[in-house]
């Protein structure tokens, strides 16, 4: 592992030795270690089956460890209220999930509500919200989710995550059922969004590049193990055969556009 | 005498009976879906009690519905009654396709849905009133309507215990060999069960959840 593993100015959410197994005894994620610091974007890098959605999933306690503990600042997240502590962590997935029965404004403005935030504040808040992710509020409000394209599910999706402005983000691959240009497109406002907010994010990819392009530090996960911590440029020269097998497919990928 | 005139000759008789009818059938729908909605939600909750739940309600449908009344009438406080008779058989009846559906509608929401619901704070008391019965309304309707048609139907039964209702009419029209009067039972009920069947098929349609 390298240097950048290393705790940074303020640990947010730690890993700490943490196993998960199912019931039936399938081991999913095994001695996993790691540390987030306040406002970098942590990507958890691996194939399918890798273990990195359930390792998302152990951050709110959608999952809950089977061996070693996972703390969010600080505290160990079976000592939090699940609620309480949910609601302090945005979630965007994949599918988005956003509720069919509720509009764009509704969808976005859950949280606030299920906050109880005095109905002015709330009023103002799903404007703010949809400017925040690039959609006109007068024309996106009151629609419905199956009146919207794929990037703008995800775009409401995301804005419904940061509703309550929560200081964590988790994002399973947010931006996976899009099609290759709005994927870049979302993915470009991504990271002028996190500049501007600066949360603490931890994002789920199979994809190299979106990888590199996002994160701050990339975890590569193989077989429910973390295979590494690396920054973007160390990834890129890693000799760890996992990891240069990644490079290579996208250096593939990259010649067979130069042979062109 | 035609049919017609026996129907007007009758017609005071005949809506008096439909009243009747109406207050069997609404009474036991509405604690069929009381009974039955929160049973579904437990179904659809607690895989385990799926077979003991599904099963005796099962159990209640194969039984013949003379024979259930039978079987209720020296239960004591339900025998006291005709009507209250009549409603909890009718009841037993009704509850099977509102909790096979409620469990169904629940277990059909998108887990994608029902992820994001969890993960965003919301508590299971929350998500089911909000989020799963919000989005499973129109299956549940669509158990309701097979229970109200299907109780339409057996309520004529009810007449055999004394509960009124339009079996007046075809028990007494048996009872003859009167065709006139079994008619004038069965016509209001068939009327009745198409008339339910449409109204909330349309309630149902208005229901279902935009894809």
């Amino acid at each position: 592992m390298s240097a950048a593993t290393s705790a940074g100015p303020e640990t947010v959410i730690e890993f700490r030795n943490v196993g998960y197994r199912l019931p039936g005894g399938n081991v999913l994620l095994h001695g996993v270690s790691f540390t987030v610091s306040r406002g970098e974007t942590l990507v958890l890098l691996g194939r399918s089956g890798a273990g990195k959605t359930t390792a998302l999933k152990l951050i709110n306690r959608l999952t809950e460890p089977s061996e070693g503990e996972v703390l969010i600042e600080g505290r160990g997240t079976l000592d939090w209220d699940p609620i309480a502590l949910r609601r302090h962590i945005g979630y965007v997935i994949q599918e988005t999930g956003l509720f069919p029965h509720y509009t764009v404004e509704q969808n976005v403005l859950l949280v606030p509500r299920l906050e109880g935030w005095p109905a002015e504040r709330i009023r103002s808040r799903a404007g703010e919200l949809l400017a925040l992710v690039g959609l006109e509020p007068a024309q996106f409000l009151q629609r419905y989710p199956h009146e919207l394209s794929g990037g703008q599910r995800q775009r409401v999706g995301v804005a419904r995550a940061l509703a309550a402005d929560p200081p964590i983000l988790l994002m399973d691959e947010p931006f996976g059922a899009l099609d290759p240009l709005t994927r870049m497109e979302l993915r470009r406002e991504f990271v002028a969004l996190q500049e501007r907010l600066r949360k603490t994010i931890v994002i789920v990819t199979h994809d190299t590049s979106e990888a590199l392009l996002l994160g701050t530090r990339i975890a590569l996960f193989e077989a429910g193990a973390l295979k590494g911590i690396y920054l973007p440029r160390e990834f890129l020269l890693s000799s760890e055969p996992v990891a240069s097998a990644y490079v290579s497919q996208l250096h593939a990928l990259e010649e067979f556009e130069r042979g062109k | 005498m035609s049919f017609t005139d026996f129907l007007s000759r009758h017609a005071n008789e005949i809506l008096q009976a439909t009243l009747e009818h109406v207050w069997l059938v609404g009474a036991t729908m509405a604690l069929a879906i009381a009974i039955g909605v929160p049973l579904g939600v437990l179904v659809a909750r607690r895989p385990w009690l799926s077979k003991p739940i599904l099963g005796s309600a099962n159990v209640a449908e194969t039984i013949p519905s003379l024979a259930l009344l039978g079987f209720l009438l020296p239960v004591p406080w339900l025998g006291d009654r005709a009507d209250r008779l009549a409603i909890t058989a009718l009841t037993l009846y009704a509850l099977l396709p509102i909790i096979r559906n409620t469990a169904a509608g629940i277990a059909g929401v998108d887990p994608a849905v029902r992820e994001a619901a969890r993960g965003m704070g919301m508590t299971q008391r929350q998500i089911l009133f909000q989020v799963e019965l919000p989005l499973s309304l129109s299956t549940v309707l669509a158990g309701v309507r097979v229970a109200t048609v299907l109780t339409i139907g057996i309520a004529t039964i009810a007449a055999a215990v004394g509960a009124g209702g339009l079996g007046e009419f075809i028990f007494r029209g048996l009872a003859m060999v009167n065709n006139q009067l079994i008619l004038a039972g069965a016509i209001p009920a068939a009327a009745l069960a198409l008339g339910a069947d449409f109204l909330l098929s349309v309630l149902e349609r208005r229901l279902r959840p935009a894809r």
